[in-house]
């Protein structure tokens, strides 16, 4: 705790340590309610023993009381909820110390918290909540599993599915059986005090500890950004091992009862695997489809969309559950298949709802099993064993890196894109395990056994998640690994991955094999023809995806103008082209600049200063109500505000006279007015394109104050110049163009 | 690989390979396909890509068919259009999407790059003059919205129209009023996709087995 108060910055520290009294506050609430509730019920024995005495007797009016004190009632919430207050509150106080969140991973200081914690509540003397399976299988887990499989990169996943696929069956397989076999090598090392550990206890603790964790692999590689090949690598068989697991754990479980393993159990097993996982996956396609099918028919209760994507992904995960399928499968499945359908279905609220639903929920989730990790650690009885702890964290760190090179050179001969040496030092340091681990091994029978496995199983995750997890980033930017790019949503991007793949579709075709592109077009059909037509409401069953992610990009262009229109900012315009610019012109381009003489300039000067006192009430009824209408109110404020940027920027060019030329524009009202009388234009240039107009004459109200002023003392006659030499400009000026409206 | 009748012997072979960067099983594989495909005849002509049912529900089918007689694709820095192709040129054009092998330099990769954007380049590119006017860009997005039933043109339009912007925008970031951009040059068209990692994505895997009596 010392190390937390003692941060560089005053405040910084002084937050922190009201954070940590804070912590302390709510323990001791903790403790004096674990204890209170003892006393609650030893009173409440005494009540009931004397109440019989007392109803005998003649009713003494006893004093009404005004305020009791009755802890028992609200225990169990009570407690959950302080649990979760904490959690969250050190989440916040690790953000807010800078210098200690970006070396170490969250992940590492939410269980040293939950280390302190639980040897806080075991000096006190009191009984340490443990993470019980049950809770962590049913509750904590399917938020994060769900969070990963809503938002997984379809494109990238199926591309390297053959990848990850190999990786999490065969890497697993052979994780399991390695392990398992050298420990039992090495049980039988004499002096090592292990020799009752029998080889299928052996294998029931490499299935155990084999398998990669998703909720530590999120966790860790959250946070570093690597490029997006070798996070779907690492995640993606995080969440396919589950079967593997799932289905060596209740095997060997079996079987360590049993006592003998035959090769029908064998075979047997093999099938296991294919029904636990192509099973889970089914049953998740089918709650998916089911999902989506129900939100085509939620347009009049926007409000209960969120609860069906939720309600619809537990089912399947409880479902799976049931029939011990790959629950974690069946939740991705579901995630996947629903997601599509649903997004197309669903309100945007509805959609932002469901994200920051999940993100919120995974976070707390994530955050609880570390820190009830670091509890259990202090809690749970240990049994050290040097030899097999050592040999355990060594031969998986051996066992992974042996795994991950072998698999990569059989997978490179069939890999378009090969994975390099960097690539599989990345897949092989990225195997962190983590609580699911934990919790198989704490679902073990109870025995001396146990105790050994799972202090084994602790220490690896804690090497992993600490030395691994921690070490992971400063080696990623010392080997230069590429990292995640930031995705822009460029619409040239999407026409071009549709040209191609459409283009690479039409070679394969030529080329006379059916090959990787052949079918997902085919799919692609066949969902556009059939599944679409039953799966989205209305009329966006029909709209090609270059469409719908053209809108969503103006979607998003639209709420970044309101939102920078609302700070009262002009939008961060990176470049000064516009539309103007794109345009196809005419073939002869003349600029319309009339040839006037000095006094009928003079004249037209004269007309324009009086027609300005004039326009300048005209402004109010022009400013606003002139442009279309908009859903967004401040979304026309700021496109207003844009083409009057723009307009200036143009006008600024028609320079006639040389005078003081701005770089932005400091005009703030402008407003446009229909006097065409004002003009003498070439016709030629009115005929530029399509576009609906804002009204064609300028006039100039009001300057800017901030103008930067470059000449001192003439500063206002300059100004009165520029002003008069901008309406000149307006002269000249051949008209504004036609203004494109925005598409929705 | 049995004996095929027209099968060219393997000096013929050894240059199109050293030319194309194929093996020798993947070049048999292809001309076996390019006999198939032109009924046995020694050049192939546009009628005879139309034969290929599966292409006919490709929206690009016509832009695909012609970078095949497109002569700036056949690296003779040629121009304009031919009207018939022999199986040199078939393979030439194949190339371009055959997958950089593992161990290249980082200066081979780049060349690799433009080659592989230069053959889009040049299927947008239709009218030969260097760059991708609006109306060209245009026609392409038409050409992808092609098989939805509900096709609005103004959609189309605005969104090609969108994409121009991007592109002018990122190539040439300060435009006076009135300049007018052309249109999309080719190194405008290298920078515009230069996060693209096209030498990933524009492959496909040339099997060196013989599957083309599965396909029509």
């Amino acid at each position: 705790m010392a190390v937390l108060l003692r941060p560089p910055r005053r405040s910084c520290s002084r937050i922190t340590a009201l954070l940590v009294r804070s912590a302390c506050v709510l323990f001791l609430v903790v403790v004096c309610a674990a204890s209170a509730a003892r006393r609650d019920v030893v009173e409440g024995n005494n009540d009931t023993s004397h109440h019989p005495l007392t109803n005998s007797s003649a009713h003494k009016k006893k004093p009404f009381p005004v305020l009791s004190f009755n802890y028992d009632h609200v225990r169990k919430p009570f407690e959950i909820s302080l649990w979760i207050l904490l959690a969250l509150l050190m989440k916040l106080g690790f953000h807010i110390i800078p210098t200690v969140s970006t070396v170490v991973p969250e992940s590492c200081l939410l269980i040293f918290v939950g280390l302190l914690v639980g040897g806080i509540i075991k000096a006190i003397g009191e009984e340490a909540p443990i993470l019980d399976s049950k809770l962590f299988f049913l509750y904590l887990l399917p938020p994060i599993i769900l969070d990963a499989g809503y938002f997984l990169p379809i494109r990238a996943f199926t591309e390297n599915m053959g990848t990850i696929l190999v990786f999490a069956v065969v890497g697993t397989l052979w994780n399991a059986f390695f392990i398992g076999g050298m420990m039992y090598g090495v049980c039988q090392i004499e002096g090592a005090k292990l020799a009752d550990v029998d080889l299928l206890s052996c294998l029931l603790f490499g299935s155990i500890i084999s398998a990669v964790d998703p909720v530590a692999v999120l966790a860790v590689f959250e946070e570093i950004h690597i490029n997006e090949l070798l996070h779907i690598l690492v995640f993606g068989e995080s969440l396919l091992n589950d079967a593997v697991t799932v289905v060596l754990y209740h095997l060997f479980k079996e079987f360590s009862h049993a006592g003998t393993v035959t090769v029908v159990d064998a075979v047997l097993g093999v099938v296991c695997f294919l029904v636990v996982s192509l099973g889970g996956v089914l049953v998740g396609a089918i709650y998916g489809l089911l999902g989506a099918f129900t939100s085509r028919f939620t347009s009049h209760t926007r409000v209960i969309e969120p609860l069906f994507v939720f309600l619809y992904s537990y089912m399947a995960y409880l479902s799976a559950e049931v029939f011990h399928l790959s629950g974690i499968m069946s939740l991705i499945a579901c995630g996947v298949m629903m997601r599509p359908y649903v997004e197309a279905n669903i309100s945007h609220k509805s959609y932002t709802t469901i994200k920051y639903f999940l993100k919120m929920w995974s976070s707390v989730s994530e955050t609880l099993i570390f820190i009830f990790l670091g509890v259990s650690t202090v809690a749970g009885p240990h049994a050290w064993n040097w030899t097999f702890v050592v040999s355990t964290v060594v031969l998986c760190l051996v066992s992974r890196v042996l795994g991950v090179i072998g698999l990569t050179f059989i997978i490179n001969k069939f890999r378009i894109v090969k994975l390099t040496k960097k690539d599989q030092f990345i897949v092989a340091y990225g195997g962190l395990r983590g609580a699911i681990a934990f919790s198989l091994g704490f679902l073990l029978t109870n025995s001396e056994m146990k105790q050994l496995f799972l202090t084994a199983i602790i220490t690896v995750i804690f090497f992993t998640v600490f030395v691994q997890g921690m070490t992971i980033r400063p080696l990623v930017e010392l080997l230069a690994v590429k990292r995640k790019k930031e995705n822009k949503g460029s619409i040239n991007e999407e026409i071009h991955t549709q040209f191609l793949d459409h283009l690479l579709t039409g070679i394969e075709c030529i080329c006379g094999h059916y090959g990787h592109h052949h079918w997902k077009d085919k799919l692609n059909r066949f969902n556009k023809a059939y599944v679409k037509k039953w799966l989205i409401a209305g009329e966006r069953s029909t709209e090609p995806q270059l469409i719908s992610f053209y809108n969503k990009m103006e979607m998003k262009q639209a709420m970044m103008l309101v939102e920078s229109g609302s700070a009262a900012k002009l939008p961060t315009i990176v470049s000064s082209v516009s539309m103007q610019n794109i345009q196809p012109r005419g073939p002869a381009r003349r600029r319309a600049i009339p040839s006037i003489s000095k006094s009928r300039e003079e004249e037209i000067r004269k007309i324009l200063r009086n027609n300005q006192q004039k326009t300048r009430q005209r402004l109010r009824s022009y400013s606003r109500h002139d442009l279309m209408l908009d859903p967004f109110e401040d979304l026309s404020e700021v496109r207003f505000r844009k083409q009057r940027v723009e307009m200036e920027r143009r006008m600024s060019h028609y320079l006639t006279v040389p005078a003081n030329r701005q770089e932005t524009p400091q005009v703030r009202k402008v407003c446009f007015e229909p006097e065409h009388q004002v003009y003498t234009y070439d016709d030629s240039d009115s005929t530029r394109g399509p576009r609906s107009s804002p009204p064609d004459a300028v006039s100039l109200l009001s300057e800017s104050p901030q103008r930067p002023s470059r000449r001192g003392d003439g500063e206002l006659r300059a100004k009165d110049e520029q002003e008069e030499l901008k309406l000149s400009r307006c002269l000249s000026d051949p008209g504004p163009k036609k203004e494109e409206e925005g598409d929705g | 690989m049995g004996a095929l009748q027209s099968l060219p012997g393997q000096p013929q072979y050894a240059d199109l390979a050293e030319k194309t960067g194929f093996s020798y099983d993947q070049i048999g594989v292809l001309h076996k396909r390019f006999n198939q495909l032109s009924h046995n005849e020694e050049t192939l002509r546009r009628d005879h890509f139309n034969d290929i049912p599966d292409l006919a529900c490709n929206p690009i089918r016509s832009q695909i068919i012609e970078a095949f007689f497109d002569r700036r694709n056949f690296r003779q820095n040629g121009e304009g259009t031919v009207d018939e192709i022999g199986f040199e040129q078939f393979l030439v054009v194949m190339s371009h999407f055959k997958p950089p092998s593992l161990h290249i330099t980082d200066d081979q990769r780049e060349k690799i790059r433009k080659e592989k954007l230069r053959f889009i380049f040049n299927m947008h590119d239709t009218d030969n003059d260097g760059t991708i006017t609006l109306e060209e860009y245009r026609h392409v997005v038409e050409e992808l919205l092609s098989l939805s039933e509900t096709l609005e043109k103004n959609t189309a339009k605005s969104i090609a129209d969108a994409a121009m912007l991007e592109v002018a925008s990122i190539s040439m970031g300060h435009m006076e009023p009135d300049e007018f951009y052309e249109g999309i040059t080719f190194e405008h068209f290298l920078k515009l996709l230069a996060e693209f990692e096209i030498e990933s994505r524009m492959n496909i895997r040339f099997l060196k087995m013989d599957t083309t009596t599965l396909c029509k």
